[in-house]
């Protein structure tokens, strides 16, 4: 016990998670009559088999870091915006909306694709504004009014592609696809990823925590985060840094949806969020909150996205089983987490002797 | 009064009973401190795992059996009972996590809303689009010939019976019990139970898994009645997250929780209706792309939810006479269970 804090008893408790969450999956693959090893060999070799597959890792790990990132911040600031998924989404219909009305002369491409990230990165922003304006001011605490405002973006999304979006002779799927000079450039015919992109998701996940660690805006940040009243009390002007949280968090979601409708898809889609925005609080939250491991979980989470989008086809297994395989991962490590702090502060209440009852660990998840 | 009237009036009645059924067991929960916010996955997976339970006791583990091999009764029985299983045990993990632990209970709640989600899809991909057993009509006996009342609430089925019992008791429990006071101050202030003897983690489990059953009672009304079957998205989808919402618009108070499930029923029961039939203002007909409709559930949460937090629920209440204002209190209240979200600890 004397170890849990510091070399292999620390260790264990980041191992052990990761073992016993792949065999809870190898248990669940084999309950639906599969062979654990094949569905691991198919996972891999979607992710990594050729420099495409890998760049279709590299997709998925843009937008899901740039949201992790973003997520980041909301975090420190002690809230939870699970309203960010509409917040890509929103940023996606927003930049869609430029792509579908631009259509700059060749000279011009670079400036139409900045003002479609900048739209983009509005739609992000006024979305992540609406869920902190409520929350902040009007009181509905950011969960309900995040997962409403997702909701609501969905409903916006469907209702674009079914009429204003609706493409000439083609299904309600989707709209039509963007022209050329509305998408981010791809980097090779064999390395299909915006770099463009790459390059903004690599600045924003240097730059937030730098700001964030090195700033007056960061301490205020943390300590609205970390005691409201108190920060309060110390002249923080804790409503204005919530929402600077949220509309940061908001500007890396926009991106991140740009990228998805700009590049991933070349068109709109309802569902371009695809789960990302929720898939990245489990980053974060695996993360525990240590910025330099974001991109890394970003990365691995990415890998298992995009090798088992084949599983159907191969398998024919419900793909899903990514989703499984991640939640299950967050929820045996923060379990572990949670184990390792009690068996610390047990070994710590041998010497002292503490024996009143106490409340802890505020939530409120009203007001 | 009209036929048509009565039935639609029933029909928002029937839809609202899962809804009304995981807010009780969401107020159950939150009353005792603690919060479950997988609701939303636990209603999906307990529909899973209810759907399948019934379909593989009624009709064999073959998905493509058409004849029974056992009844429908059966069916039904052991697919709720295998919904509350898992609905209690999802739940228990929160429990353990939070009391044991001591681990954020937001945090958890949300791993498992989605973990919970994408395992029914995983798990359930045989079994999307499938027949299996329904939960029957079963008129009461006398009480459906009430009139107005009868058709209206008394030509249903059992679960729309059951969330009946779950509301009435509930009050009656919290607020005419002793142990019911007990589940209050466990939620309120866990320390002065405890000073007056309550076990107040041993309640907490109690509750706590109780809550999680009836999510799964719930989960189970959509796979087995209200929305038969297993479809890919799930039917219900976000429902988890208008129950939640439901127990705070609803102050905690299980008549007020109802009022609220019922409110949602209603919209919907109103925008499927226009979505059928088309909407006409003063004999004229308005034009619009019906798909918006589907965003005005969610519009509704965030108004219900501006109604609590402006405090304009309470200012109805001092608007009441004296002696009803204080009778009134309990059901107009829009403070949350002081304790909510809290960890109780006695070393």
């Amino acid at each position: 016990m004397r170890n849990l804090t510091s070399g292999p008893g620390r260790l264990a408790f980041v191992l052990l998670p990761v073992l016993l969450s792949l065999l809870l999956a190898a248990l669940l693959v084999l309950a639906v009559g599969r062979e654990p090893q094949e569905v691991l060999e198919k996972i891999w070799q979607g992710a990594f088999r050729n420099t495409r597959s890998f760049a279709g890792v590299l997709n998925f790990w843009i937008p899901l870091t740039l949201a992790s990132v973003g997520l980041f911040v909301t975090f420190r600031a002690g809230l939870w915006n699970i309203g960010i998924e509409g917040q890509i989404l929103a940023g996606a219909i927003f930049a869609s909306a430029g792509a579908l009305t631009f259509d700059f002369p060749p000279e011009l491409a670079p400036l139409q694709l900045l003002l479609q990230i900048l739209l983009g990165v509005l739609g992000g922003m006024v979305w992540a504004g609406i869920t902190g304006a409520l929350k902040i001011w009007l009181g509905v605490n950011e969960i309900f009014g995040g997962m409403a405002l997702n909701a609501l973006a969905g409903v916006w999304g469907i209702y674009l592609i079914s009429g204003p979006w609706y493409p000439e002779g083609g299904s309600a799927q989707q709209s039509r696809p963007f022209l050329e000079n509305a998408l981010y450039p791809a980097l090779s015919r064999e390395w299909p990823v915006g770099l463009l992109a790459i390059a903004m998701t690599a600045v924003a996940m240097v730059l937030v925590p730098l700001i964030m660690a090195r700033t007056r805006w960061g301490l205020q940040l943390k300590a609205t985060g970390s005691n409201p009243r108190s920060a309060l009390l110390l002249g923080v002007p804790t409503s204005r840094v919530a929402m600077s949280a949220f509309l940061v968090c908001g500007v890396l979601a926009g991106i991140a949806g740009s990228y998805r409708v700009m590049f991933t898809y070349g068109s709109f889609r309802p569902l371009v969020a695809g789960g990302i925005g929720f898939l990245g609080l489990l980053v974060v939250l695996l993360s525990t909150m240590k910025p330099l491991w974001i991109p890394m979980i970003a990365f691995v989470f990415s890998a298992i996205l995009a090798g088992s989008t084949r599983l159907r086809v191969s398998l024919q297994l419900d793909s899903s089983l990514a989703g499984v395989l991640q939640g299950t991962l967050v929820l045996v490590f923060i379990l572990f987490q949670g184990l390792r702090q009690r068996l610390e502060a047990r070994r710590d209440d041998l010497s002292t002797d503490a024996s009143q009852p106490s409340a802890s660990s505020q939530s409120g998840l009203t007001g | 009064m009209n036929v048509e009237f009565l039935n639609t009036l029933a029909s928002v009645v029937a839809n609202a009973t899962p809804l009304v059924i995981a807010s009780i067991g969401e107020t159950i929960t939150e009353r005792a401190g603690v919060i479950n916010l997988s609701l939303n996955g636990s209603l999906i997976v307990t529909a899973m795992a209810g759907f399948i339970a019934a379909r593989v006791i009624s009709f064999g583990v073959d998905v493509d059996a058409i004849d029974m091999i056992a009844s429908a009764e059966a069916g039904l029985i052991g697919g709720v009972l295998v919904a509350m299983l898992v609905g209690g045990l999802v739940a228990l993990i929160i429990a353990l996590s939070s009391i044991e632990l001591r681990l954020d209970q937001v945090t958890v709640g949300f791993i498992l809303t989605l973990l919970m989600a994408d395992l029914a899809q995983f798990l359930g991909q045989e079994y999307t689009r499938i027949p299996g057993p329904v939960v029957p009509k079963w008129p009461v006996p006398l009480l459906q010939d009430l009139p107005l009342l009868g058709p209206v609430f008394f030509q249903q089925n059992v679960l729309v019976y059951l969330s009946y019992v779950l509301v009435i008791g509930l009050w009656f429990w919290l607020f005419r019990t002793r142990p019911g006071m007990a589940h209050r101050a466990i939620g309120e202030r866990p320390e002065a139970a405890y000073a007056r003897g309550t076990n107040v983690n041993r309640l907490r489990y109690i509750y706590v898994v109780l809550g999680g059953a009836l999510v799964g009672v719930a989960g189970a009304a959509y796979s087995l009645h209200f929305k038969p079957g297993l479809a890919n998205p799930p039917a219900m989808q976000g429902d988890g997250w208008i129950a939640l919402a439901i127990v705070i618009f609803g102050g905690w108070h299980p008549f007020r929780v109802v009022l609220g499930a019922w409110l949602f029923a209603a919209l919907r029961a109103v925008s499927s209706d226009i979505q059928k039939n088309g909407l006409a203002v003063l004999g004229r007909t308005i034009e619009f792309n019906f798909v918006l409709l589907n965003g005005l559930p969610w519009l509704m949460l965030i108004v219900t939810l501006l109604l609590v937090s402006s405090g304009a629920i309470e200012r109805l209440l001092l608007l009441l006479p004296g002696p009803v204002q204080r009778r009134m209190r309990s059901v107009l209240r829009s403070d949350p269970p002081r304790a909510i979200g809290t960890t109780f600890e006695v070393d």
